[in-house]
């Protein structure tokens, strides 16, 4: 099949490359403003990723998965206020608070399912909203400035914006490979066993719950870790990152991309975000044609952009 | 006569003042193929649900091998090797017919917090898993997506699924449910096959089937065991005929 020409291939490889060689361009053309888009549109397309693992491959329907973003940007924010800056104290903070918030959040709404899912997910993450908005402290509803970024040992070097940007982008591969293999494995085949038919899974010998669980504890830490890039990128962090409408943009960019393909979170994040730009340049109504784009990708393409592409493939090959 | 592999005693469930399972005892000796016959509503498919542990009795005990498994949830009864397949075809239906068996292999191979191997790959789950569906003459669709598949089709994949944990009993909930007359002749061929290996405990509504297969039979009316027996014996039962057979055996005349 890989012999074959595919549509799919080439995009999907001409999207990894072209990441890749993002900064040469911006190097040679100096537009920077390109690097700062595409630095942030990677840090949310690895909250995405981690999204998609559960709700794409685990049918878990998450509604909370911001707080994460927060819980890692605070950790960074809050440690950095105390005067602590190394990254090596920060980085592991950040992913133990992210994995025991979703360890607790886990525990409790995976007992049930459906709508009781979504609820519970959103309240634990709006519970997190506002507990950190309350603390006069660390900048309440306004936020806290992080004067500056995670330090590591040389030549490893954060506020050098090509390298916070291939870090990025390190992480953001590293995570697809690390999902894909976790997909394919015998633990992802049980999580997708889980989701077609649970009941199904349980009759067969397998404690479905600890294992979702598990899962639900390895998307949140991935996303922490999106939090933590966050924080750097902004260089500041506010209640408003893990807001619940923060919860839905990461939902569509997993729809738009394509649920439960391990690339599809990146697709949806570079087309929701490209496209945001580019409307927003025309009209600063840009989300009425958003909007009903986003309404035609659901109604009239379930496996999203990927999906299309993979049926394009098909077609080409017949 | 042998040492019963399942052992029920005095088991019973109420839901919302309706009996459903009314003290009932019953017991499967090892090598049997056990039949429970009885009329829509005699709690047939509840007794089941219970043997897997999917609904918990209000009193009364099970024992399988030696085991107390009153108390233990489906998985572990599952591991103790007491498969269930469904009334209702209960399937993974976006997965492959391949991946549906060999997730019922994987469920006895261990705890599977294994991130890193491809599950796709590895021979010790999809050959047993493709014997199994070998077994129910279902190589062929190995690599087809579940959903595509007859109904008769997805009956022998809940076969196969049951068969490939190499249980020592099965849990049939009406296997003939919704099949065609050749399906169904090649379903008690299959039966017939597996009785020789396993014990097996057979809800089932076909007559013709029940009494081709079994070697003991047990009759369920409104929970409770009006009769066991063999074959022949529960054929010339009186209260049977009346409660049950009758009917039926007028219609077939």
């Amino acid at each position: 099949m890989s012999a074959t020409f595919n549509v799919r291939n080439v995009v999907v490889r001409g999207l990894l490359i072209a990441l890749l060689l993002l900064p040469v361009y911006v190097g040679l053309s100096g537009d920077r403003f390109v690097l700062t888009l595409f630095t942030r549109i990677i840090i949310l397309a690895l909250a995405a990723t981690s999204l998609n693992l559960i709700i794409g491959n685990g049918g878990m329907m998450s509604f909370g998965h911001a707080a994460y973003l927060g819980i890692g940007g605070y950790a960074v924010g809050i440690l950095a206020r105390e005067g602590i800056f190394n990254g090596f104290v920060q980085w592991p903070v950040a992913l133990g608070a992210s994995a025991l918030f979703a360890l607790i959040v886990g525990a409790l709404s995976l007992r049930t399912r459906g709508v009781h899912f979504i609820m519970i997910t959103l309240a634990f993450a709006q519970m997190a909203y506002y507990v950190i908005a309350g603390i006069a402290r660390y900048g309440g509803d306004d936020g806290l400035t992080i004067y500056r970024r995670s330090q590591f040992v040389a030549p490893l070097d954060l506020s050098s914006k090509t390298q916070f940007y291939y870090l990025c982008l390190a992480l953001l591969y590293a995570s697809i490979y690390l999902i894909w293999r976790l997909v394919n494995s015998r633990f992802g085949m049980v999580i997708q066993g889980a989701r077609s038919n649970d009941l199904r899974m349980r009759a067969i010998g397998y404690p479905t719950y600890r294992y979702k669980l598990v899962c639900f504890v390895i998307a949140g830490t991935l996303c922490g870790l999106a939090g933590v890039l966050l924080a750097n990128y902004t260089e500041f962090v506010s209640p408003s990152i893990m807001y619940w409408t923060r919860s839905g943009d990461l939902i569509i960019m997993v729809v738009l991309g394509g649920m439960g393909s391990v690339l599809g979170p990146l697709i949806g994040a570079v087309a929701l975000l490209v496209l945001e730009e580019l409307l927003s340049n025309i009209t600063e109504y840009w989300q009425i044609i958003l909007g009903p784009l986003l309404l035609l990708v659901v109604l009239f393409a379930r496996g999203g952009v990927d999906g299309l592409l993979v049926k394009s493939s098909a077609k080409v090959r017949s | 006569m042998s040492e019963p592999l399942l052992q029920v005693t005095d088991l019973a469930k109420r839901f919302d003042g309706i009996v459903a399972t009314d003290h009932l005892s019953l017991s499967v000796a090892a090598g049997d193929l056990h039949a429970i016959i009885g009329p829509n509503g005699a709690g047939k498919t509840t007794l089941i649900s219970q043997l897997s542990g999917q609904l918990m009795p209000d009193t009364g005990r099970i024992h399988f091998a030696g085991h107390d498994i009153t108390g233990l949830p489906m998985y572990r009864r599952s591991r103790l090797g007491l498969a269930r397949s469904f009334q209702i075809t209960s399937l993974f239906l976006d997965l492959s017919v391949l991946d549906n068996v060999a997730l019922a292999v994987q469920a006895h191979a261990g705890h599977s917090f294994r991130f890193w191997r491809e599950a796709r790959s590895e021979p010790e789950l999809r050959e047993p898993a493709r014997a199994a569906l070998q077994r129910v003459g279902l190589s062929e669709r190995a690599e087809w997506p579940a959903f595509v598949l007859s109904h008769g089709e997805h009956r022998l994949i809940e076969l196969a699924m049951a068969l490939a944990g190499q249980p020592r009993m099965l849990l049939l909930d009406e296997p003939m449910a919704g099949l065609g007359p050749d399906e169904s002749t090649r379903m008690v061929e299959l039966l017939r096959a597996l009785k020789e290996e396993l014990t097996i405990l057979l809800v089932e509504h076909d007559m013709e089937a029940v009494f081709a297969l079994a070697d003991r039979i047990t009759v369920l009316v409104y929970g409770r065991v009006i009769a066991s027996g063999a074959p022949a014996n529960i054929r010339a039962n009186a209260a049977v005929r009346e409660a049950y057979l009758g009917e039926e055996e007028a219609g077939y005349g």
